[in-house]
């Protein structure tokens, strides 16, 4: 398979990961912003041949995992609600919300459904136009075109039934805020690959600069870890902080400049909690004014019961900050695992828990996954 | 942790709830971890005995003079046909199979239906002549059956349960407690091609080269590798929760670490290309004409060359090895490092980004 792999050849892996070696005089500790990337690395075991140079941390990078409990709550009582179709990404149905997830409510008889694009929810609403259809839109930059384009469609094509909850994230404000947490443990950032695809890196450039942080756009497979590495301990290295691009393959320093300019009529940016950070200047997007009707918050009166509540041992805010290590948590493995999860973090399959469990052998006390 | 809820269960019979959930959710019957707590918490304690405590696919009976190997199956395939095969065929192949892991030479099948109202009867009779012409072809009768009509809405199309029985030869034993550190780890051939193939056609994928079932009966691969290797340790079909499902069961159940390389483990091009698209590891995704066979270190030549010459165990491939140690499975990367295979928590959830 072309693309794919190339970057896992074991051969350059390994000399990639002597070459980060070679060049780092001391542990930089690098964080790398997207779950797909802590996943790639613990799967792979980069860690393993990192150990003792560089100390990989990892980010807050899984739209799933930084959802706000409360607007899961949210979409648990749409989805209660006799008329609605609740609609969303399959990761999404097993996140705990107050009391109980997705999949919980389907078997209490909600009416829910996974699909692979908003353009199928949307389709949907066609098919059935009896049905309220509400999508509950996550993810970061990456995905809100498609949700942009499904929502562009349903104005275009007059659908009425179709509406959408939205809890997109935008990554750049979670790094100014990360790093501007008393606690950073952070010298430099491997920025998602696929969020500058679609947005460029010029967002990133003054990050870098005010933050005095390197920052290197990386992919996704193994070597491309390893290559994003090796580029931001040659900038720190040398006492220099810019943007670098190794995802070569994908981005362009302007990215995608359809997808950024659809992103920008449906939606504005707005102050947004993040599950475990906190509020995020900037942190999300909302449908803009002129797309209110298609706003599922505007539509539908329901709110949640009660207050959120986060479970008390759960110190998932600290893993998704890089403060605290997954295994580190005294609920990790113990009263928190994949299948009866606390956090997010734990839930996702891009989950920073979720990966250390599934993967560390090391970390895993009794019986490694049960 | 699984562990410590199974003996809670076995103390208090009154059905725990398994999962966060005190419902039935879709993950209880995915065939990985939640499945096997559903059983553990609500039905084994109900129905506890030797036959079910070896947790194998299928029960042998003594009978004195001869045994006998029973097992049942359930088909609740969607779609209904898929590249490759359909639940017709599927519902013969599966029991076969489980009567082969037994190491039984099938005798006869059941076949009850469930069917929805207003299913056509097209449908209906493409489904039957599809099992009837697997049954045919490995000569085993379908000897009883029954016949269910449910409601509109209460079903989806056709359900289908065949219960098996065969003849398990004088000194033939391969259950899972039979495994032991030393034992090496075969494969028959490339992996996930029944679990790939459905569910492409269920989510509209279309791929270069379609993916098919690999759904076939494996009867015939088995008499011939337990004639040239009648020392079997245990043999397992990975269906539902694939390899990996195999592979913790059997490290649960052996009380041992299982290591193998992932980089042997065969997969075809096609099946590659959907997990990667879908974000799914093939290791999880189901077989329908595979096995997994555990053997003594020094049978493992004749093994391999016994499933080599059969035209189904052509890509056969040894992939690790059982050893002393936790009950785990870890797996051994192209790069040297060692990780945990996970199990899959529940049904194959697309990643989202």
């Amino acid at each position: 398979m072309r693309f794919v792999d190339e970057y896992r050849d074991p051969e350059r892996i390994l000399r990639a990961a002597a070459e980060v070696k070679r060049r780092a005089t001391r542990a930089w500790r690098i964080m790398e912003v997207c779950g797909g990337q802590t996943h790639t690395i613990l799967a792979s075991g980069l860690d393993q041949l990192l150990e003792g140079s560089v100390e990989l941390l990892h980010g807050p990078g899984c739209p799933v995992c930084v959802t706000s409990v409360e607007t899961l709550d949210r979409a648990l009582a749409l989805a209660a609600r006799s008329d609605v179709t609740l609609v969303s990404f399959g990761d999404m149905l097993r996140v705990p919300g107050s009391h109980g997830d997705l999949f919980g409510a389907r078997a209490r008889g909600a009416d829910v459904r996974v699909v692979y694009s908003p353009l199928d929810a949307l389709e949907l609403a066609v098919k059935r136009p009896q049905r309220e259809i509400v999508f509950l839109a996550v993810g970061f930059e990456t995905t809100a075109p498609a949700v942009a384009s499904a929502i562009q469609s349903a104005r275009k094509r007059d659908v009425a039934n179709f509406s959408v909850l939205v809890a997109h994230v935008r990554v750049p404000p979670a790094l100014i805020a990360i790093r501007s947490s008393p606690d950073c443990r952070v010298d430099a950032f491997l920025a998602a690959g696929h969020v500058c695809t679609v947005m460029g890196t010029s967002e990133y450039e003054p990050i870098a600069r005010e933050l005095s942080l390197p920052i290197v756009v990386t992919g996704f497979e193994p070597l491309d870890l390893l290559q994003g590495t090796a580029l931001a301990v040659e900038q720190l290295e040398r006492g220099e902080a810019r943007v670098d691009i190794q995802y070569r393959r994908a981005v362009r320093p302007e990215g995608n400049v359809h997808a950024r300019a659809l992103v920008r009529e449906i939606f504005e940016v707005v102050d947004r909690p993040w599950r475990g950070i906190g509020v995020v200047p900037g942190g999300g997007l909302a449908l803009s004014p002129s797309y209110a009707d298609f706003d599922a918050e505007l539509r539908f009166p329901e709110r949640a019961a009660s207050a959120p509540q986060e479970p008390g041992v759960c110190r998932a805010g600290d893993v998704l900050r890089g403060a605290l290590r997954p295994p580190e948590c005294a609920a990790f493995g113990r009263s928190c695992t994949p299948e009866r999860p606390l956090g997010a973090p734990m839930v996702s399959s891009e989950g920073a828990c979720a990966a250390y469990f599934r993967y560390r052998l090391a970390d895993v006390s009794s019986e490694g996954a049960p | 942790m699984s562990r410590k809820l199974d003996v809670r269960a076995l103390a208090n019979p009154s059905c725990p709830a398994p999962l966060a959930s005190d419902r039935v959710v879709l993950a209880h019957g995915a065939g990985a971890g939640a499945s096997a707590r559903l059983l553990e918490a609500c039905v084994f304690p109900h129905l506890d005995n030797p036959w079910l405590r070896e947790r194998h696919d299928g029960a042998v009976l003594d009978l004195g003079t001869s045994r006998l190997a029973f097992t049942t199956d359930t088909f609740v395939v969607s779609p209904l046909e898929f590249p490759g095969g359909d639940i017709g065929s599927l519902a013969v192949h599966g029991t076969i199979n489980d009567l082969a892991m037994c190491g039984a030479r099938p005798l006869a099948l059941s076949c009850a239906v469930v069917l929805e109202e207003g299913l056509p009867l097209e449908t209906f009779e493409r489904v039957m002549r599809g099992l009837a012409e697997a049954a045919r072809r490995v000569d085993v009768p379908v000897v009883t059956g029954d016949t269910k009509v449910v409601e509109r809405g209460k079903g989806d199309g056709i359900f289908i349960n065949t219960s098996g029985v065969g003849l398990v030869a004088a000194g033939r034993d391969l259950r899972p407690g039979r495994v032991a550190p030393g034992d090496a780890i075969l494969v028959s051939g490339p992996v996930g091609c029944h679990g790939a193939a459905v569910l492409s056609v269920r989510e509209g994928l279309a791929f270069e080269s379609e993916i098919r079932s690999d759904s076939e009966p494996l009867h015939d691969l088995v008499e011939a590798l337990l004639e040239a290797v009648p020392t079997m340790s245990c043999l397992r079909d990975p269906s539902r929760g694939g390899v990996a499902a195999v592979l913790h069961e059997i490290a649960r159940g052996a009380g041992a670490e299982i290591e193998f390389e992932d980089a042997r483990v065969p997969v075809t091009d096609a099946v590659r290309s959907a997990c990667e698209l879908l974000g799914l590891d093939p290791l999880s995704l189901a077989c329908e004409g595979r096995l997994v066979a555990f053997v003594a270190e020094s049978e493992v030549g004749a093994a391999l060359e016994s499933l080599r010459s059969h035209p189904k165990g052509r890509a056969a491939v040894r992939i690790g090895t059982v050893r002393t140690g936790r009950p785990r499975v870890v797996v051994r990367t192209a790069l040297g490092t060692r990780r945990l295979l996970p199990l899959p928590a529940g049904d194959p959830l697309p990643r989202i980004c």
